[in-house]
C-alpha cells in the first residue's frame, strides 16, 4: 500500500499496461521528455524507450488518426490530448471514425485504443482550457468514457480500458491531478461500466463524476452534521458502458436522485440518468429529479467566476437542503 | 534509393520492362474495374443500388497500377471514390455489387454502403468518406509495421481536394518525421467535388508542389498509363521497404463521370471530356499491348472474361436476399451487440 496523486497513478497505469503487453505504445504531445505538461507521464520514456512512448507534432488529428491505424493493425495505442477541449480539432475520430469502423465494417475492423484527455476546470485557463466534455465524447455509439474520481480508480480504470476491445476516452480532471489516495501494490484492474456507491445514505443519492465526486462527499457531510440529511453518493466512473443498475438501485432506497455536473447545462449526462430516471423508475421517487450543474456559459478564467460556475460544495449542500425541505 | 522528379518525361513508353504476364494483369484489373463500375452505374438507373456513389470511370490506371505493384499483405486505404481500388486487390465483384444494392451477400452485409467498402483479408483497410481522415489512420497502420518489424506498406489514396484539408498536412509531417512506410497517392483528376481544383489551390500541383514542404521529391506521373503508375509504385514500395520512409505521388486522371450520382459534371468546359478520351486509360493499354505483339485474341478473351464475371456477380447480387434485419444491432461494440448501458 502507498500513497499516490492522481497524477503520479496515471503514469503507474499506463507503466503498468505496457509493461505487461507490448503492443501498448503511447503518444502525444510533449509525453516522452518532457514527462506531459501536467507531470502525469513521468518516467515512461525512460521505462519504456522511444520507440514505445513517442512525442508527437502538435497535430491532433495526426495523433488520433495514427492511433486508429495502429489499433486496426494490431496495436494497443494509448493516445494523450493534452486539454480535452482540443479534441474539438480532431473530433472527426471521435466522432466518425473510431466508433463506426466495426459497425459499418460489419465487424472486420477493430479498434482497441485509449484517448486520455486533461479535462476540466478549477486551473483558471479560461474557456477554451477548462470545458468538461464528456458529453461530447457520450452521445456517439460505439465509443466507451470513463472518467475516475481517485487514484485507484485511475490506474483500476486504465488498464481496463487498455484491455478493451473497444475504443475508450479516458477523461482524467486535471484539478484532481494533486488529490492523492491509498493504492495497494501490484497490479490493479477494475472494470468498464461499473458506479461505486461511495457513501451509503437514507434519505437521497448524490450521482457524481470527477471532480464533483470529492465536493459531493463533502457535501453530504455537511448535510448530515449541519442539517441531518443523510446523502448517498454514487460516482458514475463510466458514462459508457452506464451502471444504471446502481443508480436506480439507490434511487430505489433513498427517492431522491441529485446528478452533480461539472458541464454546461444543455445535454448534459445528468440529463440522460435523468432521462432513464422518468423512463424506469418514476413510481421510486419522492420528489422532481434536480440537476446541479454549471450554468450554460462558457468559463470564465478569473478565479471568483469560475468558482461561481462550477457546482461548488455550497452550492449542493443549499440546492439538496432546499429541495429536500421544501 | 530516391524518387526523381518529373519522372512522366523520363518514361520510356513502350519498352517491355514490365512482362507479359504483368501487363495482362494491369490490362484485366482495368478493364473489371470498367465494366464493375459501368455495370454500378446501371444498376442505379435500375433503383436497384440506392443512395450515392462516387465513380472512378476513367482514373482505372491508377487502381490497377498500385495494386499490381502491391504485395500480399500490404495495406489500401480508399476514399468514398473506393469501388475501384477495392476491386483491383481482388475482392470478388458480387460482394462490391452486393454491398452497393443492401445485400446479404454484400461485403459488409449492407452496412456500410458504396464510401465504406473494407474488406480486411484482402488488405483494402476501408474507403474514408470524411475527406483527409485516412492519411493519418494509413500512418498509423504504417507505424505498426515499423514498431513491429513488419514488411508491409500501407498505401493511401486520395482526391486532389483532400490536400487542401489539415489531416493531409499533418499526415505527411508525421510520416516523415517518424519515417514510416507509407506511400501517398493522390488522384488529381482535375476536379474538387464540382469546383476545377486550379481555382482554390495555391499551387499548381496539389499534391506535387506540397511534397518540398516535407522534404520529400516532386513526383508528378500520367495517372492515365498504368505502366507509369506501376512503375512508379514498384520504386516507392522498394523506398519504404528499404526504411526511406514515404512517397508522395500525384497521378493526373480524369473521371469521366460526375463528382457523384447526384452530379452530371455540367461545369466541365465543352470538349474537355472528350480530349479526356482521347486518352482513355484502357484504350492506351490495349493499343500499347498490341504493339507489343499481344495477340488481340487474348485482349478479346479478358474482355468477354471480365464481362462474364460482372454479369454473374449481378445475377447472383439480384438473387441475392436483401440483407437481414438481424444486423441492423451487431457489431456496434466488441462483444458484437450495442448495449451502452446495463
Amino acid at each position: 500500500m502507498a500513497e499516490l496523486t492522481y497524477r503520479e497513478a496515471v503514469a503507474r497505469g499506463i507503466a503498468q499496461e505496457m509493461a505487461r503487453d507490448e503492443d501498448v505504445v503511447f503518444l502525444g504531445e510533449d509525453i516522452a521528455k518532457a514527462g506531459g505538461v501536467f507531470k502525469a507521464t513521468v518516467g515512461l520514456l525512460e521505462q519504456f524507450g522511444p520507440l514505445r512512448v513517442r512525442d508527437t507534432p502538435i497535430s491532433e488529428q495526426a495523433i488520433l488518426g495514427a492511433a486508429m491505424g495502429a489499433a486496426m493493425t494490431g496495436l494497443k495505442p494509448i493516445a494523450e490530448i493534452m486539454f480535452a477541449d482540443f479534441i474539438a480539432v480532431c473530433y472527426d475520430y471521435i466522432a466518425n471514425e473510431f466508433p463506426k469502423s466495426r459497425y459499418m465494417t460489419n465487424g472486420q475492423v477493430k479498434c482497441p485504443l485509449v484517448v486520455r484527455l486533461g479535462n476540466g476546470g478549477g486551473a483558471r485557463f479560461g474557456a477554451q482550457h477548462s470545458q468538461s466534455v464528456e458529453n461530447w465524447c457520450m452521445q456517439f455509439p460505439g465509443l466507451k468514457v470513463v472518467a475516475p474520481s481517485s487514484p485507484i480508480d485511475v490506474i483500476g480504470l486504465m488498464a481496463a480500458a487498455v484491455r478493451d476491445p473497444d475504443p475508450v476516452i479516458f477523461i482524467e480532471h486535471k484539478s484532481l491531478y494533486a488529490t492523492k489516495g491509498e493504492v495497494p501494490d501490484g497490479e490493479i484492474l477494475d472494470t468498464l461500466g461499473t458506479a461505486k456507491i461511495l457513501r451509503s445514505g437514507h434519505d437521497c443519492t448524490l450521482i457524481a463524476l470527477a471532480m464533483m465526486v470529492p465536493r459531493a462527499l463533502a457535501a453530504a457531510e455537511q448535510l448530515q452534521d449541519r442539517h441531518g440529511i443523510d446523502c448517498e453518493v454514487v460516482d458514475v466512473r463510466s458514462l459508457v458502458p452506464l451502471d444504471t443498475r446502481t443508480i436506480l438501485g439507490s434511487l430505489a432506497r433513498t427517492h431522491r436522485a441529485f446528478t452533480i455536473e461539472e458541464n454546461p447545462r444543455v445535454l448534459g449526462w445528468g440529463a440522460e440518468i435523468v432521462s432513464i430516471i422518468a423512463d424506469e423508475s418514476f413510481y421510486d421517487l419522492d420528489g422532481p429529479p434536480v440537476r446541479i450543474t454549471t450554468p450554460h456559459i462558457p468559463l470564465p478564467a478569473a478565479d471568483i467566476l469560475e468558482d461561481l460556475a462550477i457546482p461548488s460544495v455550497s452550492r449542493i449542500v443549499e440546492t439538496v437542503l432546499r429541495s429536500m425541505t421544501s | 534509393m530516391a524518387l526523381e522528379p518529373g519522372e512522366h518525361a523520363q518514361e520510356p513508353g513502350v519498352v517491355d520492362d514490365i512482362g507479359e504476364v504483368k501487363r495482362l494483369e494491369l490490362y484485366r484489373l482495368q478493364a473489371l474495374i470498367r465494366a464493375a463500375e459501368q455495370r454500378a452505374y446501371d444498376l442505379f438507373l435500375q433503383n436497384l443500388v440506392k443512395g450515392t456513389s462516387h465513380l472512378s470511370l476513367g482514373q482505372e490506371a491508377i487502381a490497377a497500377g498500385c495494386a499490381a505493384a502491391m504485395q500480399s499483405g500490404d495495406l489500401s486505404f480508399c476514399t468514398y471514390r473506393g469501388h475501384a481500388h477495392t476491386l483491383a486487390r481482388g475482392v470478388p465483384v458480387a460482394k462490391v455489387l452486393g454491398e452497393l444494392m443492401g445485400r446479404d451477400n454484400g461485403l459488409m452485409r449492407g452496412k456500410g454502403g458504396s464510401m465504406h467498402l473494407t474488406s480486411v483479408e484482402h488488405g483494402v483497410m476501408g474507403s474514408y468518406a470524411i475527406v483527409g481522415a485516412h492519411l493519418p489512420i494509413a500512418c498509423g497502420a504504417a507505424w505498426r509495421a515499423q514498431y513491429k518489424k513488419q514488411s508491409d506498406v500501407s498505401v493511401c489514396f486520395f482526391g486532389d481536394g483532400a490536400t487542401n484539408i489539415g489531416a493531409f498536412h499533418e499526415a505527411l509531417n508525421l510520416a516523415v518525421i517518424w519515417k514510416l512506410p507509407v506511400i501517398f497517392v493522390c488522384e488529381n483528376n482535375l476536379y474538387m467535388e464540382y469546383t476545377p481544383i486550379a481555382d482554390v489551390t495555391a499551387v499548381p500541383s496539389p499534391a506535387g508542389d506540397r511534397a518540398c514542404a516535407y522534404g520529400l521529391p516532386k513526383i508528378v506521373i500520367d495517372g492515365n498509363d498504368a505502366d507509369i503508375v506501376y512503375r512508379t509504385m514498384i520504386r516507392a514500395f522498394a523506398l519504404a521497404r528499404s526504411g526511406g520512409g514515404p512517397s508522395l505521388i500525384e497521378c493526373l486522371t480524369y473521371r469521366y463521370s460526375g463528382h457523384s450520382r447526384a452530379d452530371p459534371a455540367k461545369y466541365r468546359p465543352a470538349g474537355e471530356l472528350e480530349l479526356w478520351k482521347q486518352r482513355d486509360p484502357i484504350h492506351l493499354y490495349r493499343q500499347r499491348l498490341l504493339q507489343l505483339g499481344i495477340a488481340d485474341s487474348r485482349l478479346l478473351a479478358i474482355d468477354s472474361d471480365v464481362q462474364r464475371i460482372v454479369d454473374e456477380a449481378t445475377e447472383a447480387c439480384k438473387a441475392a436476399r436483401t440483407t437481414s434485419i438481424d444486423v441492423l444491432f451487431t457489431d456496434v461494440y466488441a462483444d458484437g451487440g450495442c448495449a451502452w448501458r446495463n
